[in-house]
């Protein structure tokens, strides 16, 4: 390997590099580079989730982080195939699904989430890049179907594990087709209870603009995604509140911002063609509202993100641009 | 005798209808929630098997071959019929929770493949081993997976708790998603230990032969060596 690259960098004349698609424009531009990225941009919503839980934010947080590099390294040796936790992927994997529990779980549910995420959704389809959904979302759907008391207790923000009766969370009370109890200002600086990295919208905004700027995340699935779900609930809106209320309110609210700046926009399991991207990022915010007005859950982000997961092989292979000069006309001249 | 254990080994081990052959997922996913279900869904099938099997090789003679599989069907759910009364009448709770899936048995397509692969060329005899092992394979692969299912899922077996109270139920192995795992997973072990016992008998047939060789190549010195003696 190391030889391989030496060659590589070793001076030679000049060449017509012909490489497959995806062109990747940006030199030195190496998977590690996009993660460490990815985690730049999730810190600051990272640290306020820690501020507004306090420390069992921070254990969970990291349980979950260091557990998934660990079941990857567990993997890779077991399976005897290249080590791959220094491309981060397995860091981030972590980081997100700490981000999307409750600051109250037990010690154990991120260390299983974590598990179920790499050894199940990543490395038993073959590792970074084969997965078909994401490994953090899946495994957390998989946690709130094995313990779904310990997944839906949300304290709320700045009682720090003190008996404080938790009102209804932002999403419980949409449900019920009611504004939430906490001013629009308090839901989009953060100051509800619910997951430790989802609370804080404008700080999930802020990431999100610097991996726009970045290049990191393709700007069409979240802004599709949260275009369709505030025209949807703008124009729909459940119980006898003011319309544009509850669509502020809606898209401030659950894992919604999270789901659609992070997780949606897995490379591997999000389509590669931009119009692929507008149907994928609207069937996501059509399936969320979907979920939260008519599912059984209040929050119908993590579905509605593994469900248009599971189709993007159809998106790509519909919205495959036509090589051109063939098929112009269909049965030859 | 030896035909016989040879049937069973292959019912139960080298062709599994469940593990191996894959045949007959509907029940075994949907009533493996706990070891007891699976257990009486296993045993039912079993005894349905057998019976069927052997009017089915008691009447090949006589069932045109144009309308067979109507045929085996008016005996497999005559026989289905027979075993629910008799669940309705002395197993009522086992009967209750496995509901709709003792009827189910009559398009079980274990029963169906027996009927059609085997009972319908074989004599009675051989016929009703084979359904008593593929039935007996099929229970074996039913119960590893409800006790699998029941242990992680409710901590007990049979319903007397086996985990200690500290233990967190993992709900999602009693829910359906549950049963795809525990089967993957199982499968996936049945896969290895089965390449692994091959591999084992072909290195153990390869060091007789090796072990044959040499004792010839030796015979054969010691020939020359008198020879030259």
């Amino acid at each position: 390997m190391d030889e391989q690259l030496n060659r590589g960098s070793a001076p030679m004349p000049e060449v017509l590099t012909v490489t497959p698609s995806p062109h990747v424009r940006r030199k030195g531009l190496k998977t590690s580079v996009i993660m460490i990225d990815v985690i730049i941009a999730l810190l600051p919503a990272t640290v306020w989730g820690v501020i507004a839980f306090g420390f069992s934010a921070a254990l969970v947080v990291a349980l979950a982080t260091v557990s998934a590099v660990f079941f990857e390294w567990m993997m890779r040796k077991l399976m005897k195939r290249p080590m791959t936790i220094s491309d981060c992927s397995a860091a981030v994997t972590g980081l997100l699904l700490g981000l999307n529990l409750s600051p109250s779980v037990p010690w154990y549910v991120p260390i299983v989430g974590s598990a179920f995420a790499i050894i199940v959704v990543k490395q038993l389809f073959g590792g970074i890049g084969r997965n078909i959904m994401n490994p953090a979302l899946a495994a957390r759907v998989f946690l709130m179907m094995c313990w779904p008391a310990a997944m839906s207790d949300y304290p709320a923000a700045f009682t720090y594990g003190a008996d404080a009766v938790a009102g209804a969370t932002p999403l419980v009370a949409l449900k019920g087709s009611a504004l939430p109890d906490a001013s629009l200002l308090d839901l989009f600086l953060g100051k509800t209870g619910g997951c430790i990295g989802e609370i804080s919208t404008l700080l999930l905004l802020v990431g999100g603009v610097y991996l726009i700027v970045r290049r990191v995340i393709a700007w069409q699935i979240p802004v599709c995604m949260l275009g369709t779900v505030a025209v949807l609930t703008l124009l729909f809106p459940q119980g006898d509140v003011g319309a544009l209320q509850y669509m502020t309110a809606s898209l401030c609210s659950g894992g919604l911002m999270i789901g659609a700046i992070y997780m949606a926009t897995d490379y591997v399991t999000s389509p590669v063609t931009t119009l692929g991207r507008v149907i994928y990022g609207v069937g996501c915010g059509l399936l969320v509202v979907f979920i939260r007005f008519f599912g059984g859950y209040p929050e119908g982000t993590s579905f509605a993100i593994l469900i248009m997961n599971s189709l993007v092989w159809y998106l790509d292979m519909l919205t495959r641009p036509k090589v051109y000069g063939k098929n112009r006309k269909k049965g030859g001249a | 005798m030896n035909k016989f254990l040879k049937q069973m080994k292959e019912g139960i081990l080298d062709q599994n209808p469940v593990l191996v052959q894959l045949l007959g997922m509907c029940p075994t996913l949907a009533t493996t929630t706990s070891l007891e279900n699976a257990f009486g869904m296993g045993m039912a099938a079993t005894a349905v098997l057998i019976c069927s099997n052997i009017f089915i090789s008691l009447l090949r003679k006589f069932i045109p071959k144009q309308v067979r599989i109507a045929a085996y069907i008016v005996i497999i759910s005559g026989f289905v019929t027979a075993v629910e009364l008799l669940m309705r009448a002395y197993l009522f709770t086992l009967y209750q929770s496995l509901g709709l899936f003792i009827p189910l048995i009559v398009v079980n397509c274990i029963i169906l493949a027996r009927a059609e692969a085997f009972a319908s060329k074989n004599p009675v005899l051989p016929s009703a081993v084979d359904g008593l092992a593929m039935g007996l394979g099929f229970t074996f692969a039913l119960c590893i997976l409800g006790a699998v299912r029941e242990l992680l899922g409710a901590g007990s077996l049979l319903g007397f708790r086996i985990l200690p109270e500290a233990y967190p139920d993992m709900v999602i192995f009693i829910l359906p998603a549950g049963a795809f795992f525990t089967l993957g997973f199982v499968i996936a072990a049945v896969q290895k230990i089965s390449s692994v016992a091959a591999k084992r008998a072909r290195a153990r047939e390869n060091a007789a032969e090796e072990a044959e060789r040499a004792a010839e190549a030796e015979q054969q010195n010691n020939e020359s060596e008198v020879q030259v003696g």
